[in-house]
């Protein structure tokens, strides 16, 4: 496992100043399938990290090479968070599978919305963008209840498309908020969905802590390593 | 910390009765809820399947486990609408639902009587 960086381009033609460079987690031995991760977002970022650790080391394992690059706003990030938007994760998103020669995305999660949908690939435990809000802000009610203020996920939102909001720590941006609003996710043919049934266990985002099971690392490794036509005894 | 059995009255004998694992259910159907809700909160708290079945009505949750914030909550709840096909609205969620094991089953219970 390496750790270095990449710097995503500037987002709008002729900006003179470049982005801050963000953290990137390899498995490199330029091999044939190499795989980009997109990580959940926000709250189950943190939940699933170090299963999305063990899950690239069990590919490494597999011959398959991988890649994990921060993208601005997320995880080590420098660039604010609440300056970010889906869109523009989706162009880093591009550039990092480009910058990666990835031969396949991998997408966790809320990940799905900014991964690349022209690429072949997976998506696991797909999460569309109006419930990942819709967790954020019942987290939210919940919270101000237990303060004893009276906030309905409505007004909340109301407020947030203006100025953006702060969501169990996570401050969003009015864009970013309506961009999940409506961010649904279409099939595609190139990617396929895998659920969590497939991996026997619960998913580690619904995890009070974040937590670990290597076994469903390596299930998700081993479908993946049959998706891309790697047996089990070239893996070993 | 007190903690209340928030069970309805009508399952009361059955709370007081040997079968301490079976705290809220009178039906197959409410059983079966029992088993999912316990195996929701396995997944969440990363619970032994044989700490999951130990859960009783008076088990405390929200307010009586740390690691059981808001985020947590909202992931468990969000979890339950999926895997009992109901919809959960801002206004069903309060102190008492969410305080013990009973009061969410109760609860989940009767959302699904009127789904």
């Amino acid at each position: 496992m390496e750790f270095g960086t990449w710097s995503p381009e500037p987002l709008e033609p002729g900006a003179s100043s470049s982005l801050p460079d963000e953290l990137l987690v390899t498995f490199d031995e330029a091999r044939a399938h190499r795989v980009l991760i997109f990580p959940a977002l926000f709250d189950e970022a943190n939940k699933l990290r170090r299963f999305t650790l063990s899950f690239m080391r069990a590919l490494d394992e597999a011959g398959i090479d991988s890649a994990l690059p921060d993208l601005p706003g997320c995880n080590e990030s420098l660039a604010p968070l609440a300056a970010q938007t889906i869109s523009d994760w989706q162009r880093c998103a591009e550039q990092a599978a480009q910058r990666f020669q990835a031969t396949h995305c991998l997408a966790i999660r809320g990940g799905a919305l900014l991964a690349p949908s022209d690429r072949p690939g997976w998506r696991y435990g797909l999460l569309d963008g109006p419930k990942l809000l819709s967790g954020l802000l019942r987290a939210q009610t919940i919270a101000a209840r237990e303060a004893g203020l009276n906030e309905t996920r409505e007004t909340l939102i109301e407020r947030g498309r203006e100025r953006g909001l702060t969501l169990g720590g996570w401050t969003l941006g009015a864009s970013l908020l309506k961009e999940l609003e409506t961010a649904t996710l279409t099939p595609s043919p190139q990617i396929e969905e895998i659920e969590q049934a497939q991996l026997d266990g619960g998913g580690l985002w619904l995890r009070a802590e974040p937590g670990e099971d290597p076994q469903q690392a390596a299930t998700l490794a081993h479908i993946i390593a049959k998706g891309c036509g790697v047996k089990d005894e070239e893996a070993r | 910390m007190s903690s209340k059995p928030i069970v309805h009255d009508e399952f009361a004998s059955e709370t007081s009765d040997s079968t301490k694992l079976r705290v809220v259910a009178k039906s197959d159907t409410d059983r079966s809820a029992e088993d999912t809700l316990k195996s929701i909160l396995a997944d969440v708290l990363a619970l032994e399947r044989e700490d999951a079945d130990a859960l009783d009505a008076d088990s405390g949750l929200f307010g009586h486990m740390p690691e059981l914030d808001s985020m947590a909550v909202a992931g468990l709840l969000t979890e339950i609408e999926d895997r009992f096909d109901i919809v959960i609205e801002d206004d069903d969620v309060d102190g008492e639902m969410l305080e013990t094991f009973g009061g969410l089953l109760g609860f989940v219970v009767s959302k699904t009587a009127q789904a």
